[in-house]
C-alpha cells in the first residue's frame, strides 16, 4: 500500500523530462527483459480493466479485446495432433477469421491460442524466449514439462489482473516422448493425452471422444483433428473460419494445412452423409 | 524470479476469472470514476498490394455529437530521419482515442528512429510490427485506446499491412479496416479485395459453383476502392467525413494524396 501511495502521490509535472526508465527505452533497440507494465492510477486496477475491456461482465465496454476459440490437442502412438479453428470476434464483430490460433515456440514446441488473443501471443513468445535461453544456459532442449511450469508460473504471478489464457503445451522430447499440457489464466496446470479448450469445446469433446483410439494411424488422427474442429464451427457461433492442423513428431511439428472450413464442410457432408440435419438443396 | 514480477503488485480487490457469470452494475447510485478515454470516432482502411502498400483514414475528429476539427490526421509516417519524415518508410494508422494514439505514433516514431542511427539502416516492417506489439502490450493494464494498422514493403517489395487490437495482438493482412466504420467497410473489402463469396459467372449451380480466381489489384483500382469505401462509410455513419488522407507506399517513397469527403 505505501508503495502504491508513494507511486501515485508524486506531484504531477515533477518529470519535466524523460525518466531514467523511459531513457533506458530509448537507447535500448530491443524492449528490456524484465516485464514492467503499466497502470492506471486507480485503486484497484483490476477492477477498473474489467470495466473498461471485459464484454462479458460490461457489454458497453470502450475497448473490446479479441476473444473466442475452438482448439484441441491430443496424445496418439505417432506423437500429437494440434488442431484450431481461426475465428476471433469482440462482441458479436467477427475481427479475423484467419488468425493463426497454433502458435511456433520453437521448431518442436507448439502453443495454443484461447482467450485473449494478445495474451496468449505475447506470453508464448515470452515462453519461447524463455526456452531458447534454457537451450543455451544448458546446452539441451527444455523439456515440455519444464516450459510448461515456466507459463504456469507466470500467469499464476498475474492472478487476478484480467489475464485470460487458455493454452495447451504439446511437443515431443527424447526425455519425455510426446508430451502435452493444459494451462490457463488462473495457474491450472494439467498432464493429459487429450484437450479442447475454448467456447467450442463441448463439441469438439463430443467428437474427439467418441472417436479417440491411442493406437490411431497418423491419416486417421489428423482426420479426427479436423473434423472435431468442423464440428464446433458448426454448432459454436464463436469458431469458424479456417482449420489449422499441425503433427508433432520427435523431430519437430509438421503443418498440415490452412484450410477454409466452407468446402470441408460440404465434402464432410456430401461424401460421407453426415451432417444429416442441414439440407443439402441450394433452391 | 520473483524478484521480476515485483513491479506488478497483486491488488487486493475482489479477485476474478473471466470465467465467471457477467456481474454487470446496471442502476443505482453512480459512483465516482477514472475515465481516461474519448471515442474520437474516425476510420482507417489500408489494403496491400504485389508492390504497394495503401493506408487511409479520414480526417474528422468527434467527441459525442459534436465535431471538433475537419482535419486531424490519423495516419502518421514512422521513423524517418527528420521531423518532415521525407525518408520514412513505415505508415502507421491510429483509430480510437486520439490522445493515446499520438502518444503510441510519437514512442514508435523515437524507437524506429532510436533504431536507425544504432543499426545504420531502417527498421524493416516485420521487426516494427513485432516491437509495436510488445509497446501495446506493455499497456496491458492500462491500455492504449487504440486500434492500430502498420504498413509498408516486406523484405521482398511486396506490401504488407499489420493490423493490431488495442492490447498487442496482432496479424499480417492483405487488408483491413478499423474504428467507427470498420463494420461498414470491412465486408466490402472482402468482397472487392479477396473476392469472398464471388464465383464465375456460368461455372454452374450450387455445389458446381466456381470461386473467382483471386488476383491482385493494381495500385489505381485499389485507390478507386478506398475512395469508394470511405464515401459509403460517409454516408452512413455519423463520425466518418471530412476529408480522406491516403499514404501511398511504394518503393519510390511515400505519396500523400488528400480528398476531400462530404463535410454534413
Amino acid at each position: 500500500m505505501d508503495t502504491l501511495v508513494a507511486q501515485y502521490s508524486k506531484p504531477m509535472f515533477e518529470k519535466e523530462n524523460y525518466s531514467q526508465d523511459d531513457q533506458m527505452e530509448l537507447y535500448q533497440a530491443a524492449p528490456s527483459l524484465s516485464l514492467r507494465f503499466a497502470m492506471p492510477p486507480v485503486a484497484q486496477p483490476s477492477a477498473w480493466l474489467r470495466a473498461a475491456t471485459d464484454d462479458n461482465a460490461n457489454p458497453n465496454c470502450p475497448i473490446k479485446i479479441a476473444h473466442g476459440t475452438t482448439t484441441l490437442a491430443f496424445r496418439f502412438q505417432g506423437g500429437i495432433i494440434v488442431a484450431t479453428d481461426s475465428r476471433a470476434t469482440a462482441g458479436n464483430w467477427i475481427a479475423s477469421q484467419t488468425v493463426k490460433k497454433v502458435i511456433e515456440i520453437n521448431n518442436c514446441l507448439l502453443g495454443t491460442m484461447a482467450g485473449g488473443a494478445a495474451d496468449c501471443q505475447y506470453w508464448l513468445a515470452y515462453l519461447g524466449m524463455q526456452c531458447r535461453l534454457h537451450e543455451l544456459r544448458h546446452k539441451r532442449r527444455i523439456s515440455v514439462a519444464a516450459a510448461s511450469k515456466i507459463l504456469a508460473n507466470l500467469v499464476y504471478s498475474y492472478k487476478g489482473m484480467g489475464l485470460s489464457m487458455g493454452t495447451m503445451c504439446a511437443g515431443v522430447t527424447p526425455s519425455e516422448g510426446p508430451a502435452l499440457y493444459y494451462i490457463d489464466s488462473d495457474g491450472t496446470r494439467l498432464a493429459g493425452n487429450l484437450f479442447c479448450v475454448g467456447s467450442g469445446q463441448t463439441f469438439a469433446y463430443g467428437v474427439l471422444d467418441a472417436e479417440y483410439k491411442y493406437d490411431m494411424t497418423e491419416e486417421e488422427a489428423l482426420a479426427l483433428g479436423s473434423r472435431s474442429i468442423l464440428a464446433a464451427t458448426h454448432r459454436d457461433a464463436y469458431s469458424g473460419g479456417f482449420i489449422n492442423l499441425y503433427h508433432v513428431k520427435e523431430d519437430g511439428w509438421v503443418k498440415h494445412g490452412f484450410s477454409d472450413t466452407a468446402p470441408i464442410f460440404w465434402k464432410t457432408k456430401l461424401e460421407k452423409g453426415e451432417f444429416s440435419n442441414v439440407t443439402s438443396e441450394l433452391v | 524470479m520473483a524478484a521480476m514480477f515485483s513491479q506488478n503488485p497483486l491488488m487486493n480487490g475482489p479477485n476474478y476469472s473471466f470465467n465467471q457469470a457477467p456481474s454487470t452494475s446496471s442502476g443505482g447510485n453512480k459512483e465516482h470514476a477514472f475515465y481516461p478515454y474519448t471515442d474520437n470516432g474516425g476510420s482507417t482502411l489500408a489494403i496491400s498490394g504485389s508492390d504497394f502498400t495503401i493506408i487511409a483514414g479520414d480526417t474528422r475528429s468527434t467527441s459525442g455529437y459534436s465535431i471538433n476539427t475537419r482535419f486531424q490526421p490519423k495516419v502518421f509516417k514512422i521513423g524517418g530521419t527528420t521531423s518532415a519524415q521525407d525518408d520514412a518508410t513505415l505508415v502507421l494508422s491510429v483509430v480510437g482515442f486520439a490522445a493515446d494514439g499520438e502518444a503510441l505514433k510519437e514512442r514508435l516514431d523515437t524507437i524506429v528512429k532510436m533504431y536507425r542511427y544504432q543499426h545504420g539502416k531502417p527498421m524493416s516492417v516485420k521487426a516494427c510490427a513485432q516491437r509495436l506489439s510488445t509497446i501495446l502490450y506493455g499497456k496491458r493494464f492500462f491500455p492504449y485506446y487504440v486500434t492500430a494498422i502498420l504498413g509498408g514493403l516486406d523484405e521482398e517489395g511486396k506490401g504488407a499491412i499489420y493490423s493490431y487490437d488495442p492490447v498487442g495482438s496482432y496479424e499480417r493482412e492483405q487488408c483491413r479496416a478499423a474504428g467507427a466504420a470498420a463494420s461498414l467497410i470491412m465486408p466490402f473489402l472482402d468482397n472487392q479485395v479477396n473476392f469472398k463469396n464471388q464465383y464465375m459467372p456460368g461455372s454452374g449451380v450450387g455445389h458446381e459453383l466456381q470461386e473467382r480466381e483471386k488476383i491482385p489489384l493494381k495500385i489505381n483500382e485499389v485507390e478507386d476502392l478506398v475512395k469508394d469505401a470511405f464515401d459509403s462509410a460517409v454516408e452512413r455513419h455519423i463520425e466518418v467525413g471530412d476529408g480522406l488522407q491516403m499514404f501511398v507506399i511504394t518503393k519510390s517513397g511515400i505519396e500523400v494524396i488528400y480528398k476531400a469527403l462530404k463535410k454534413d
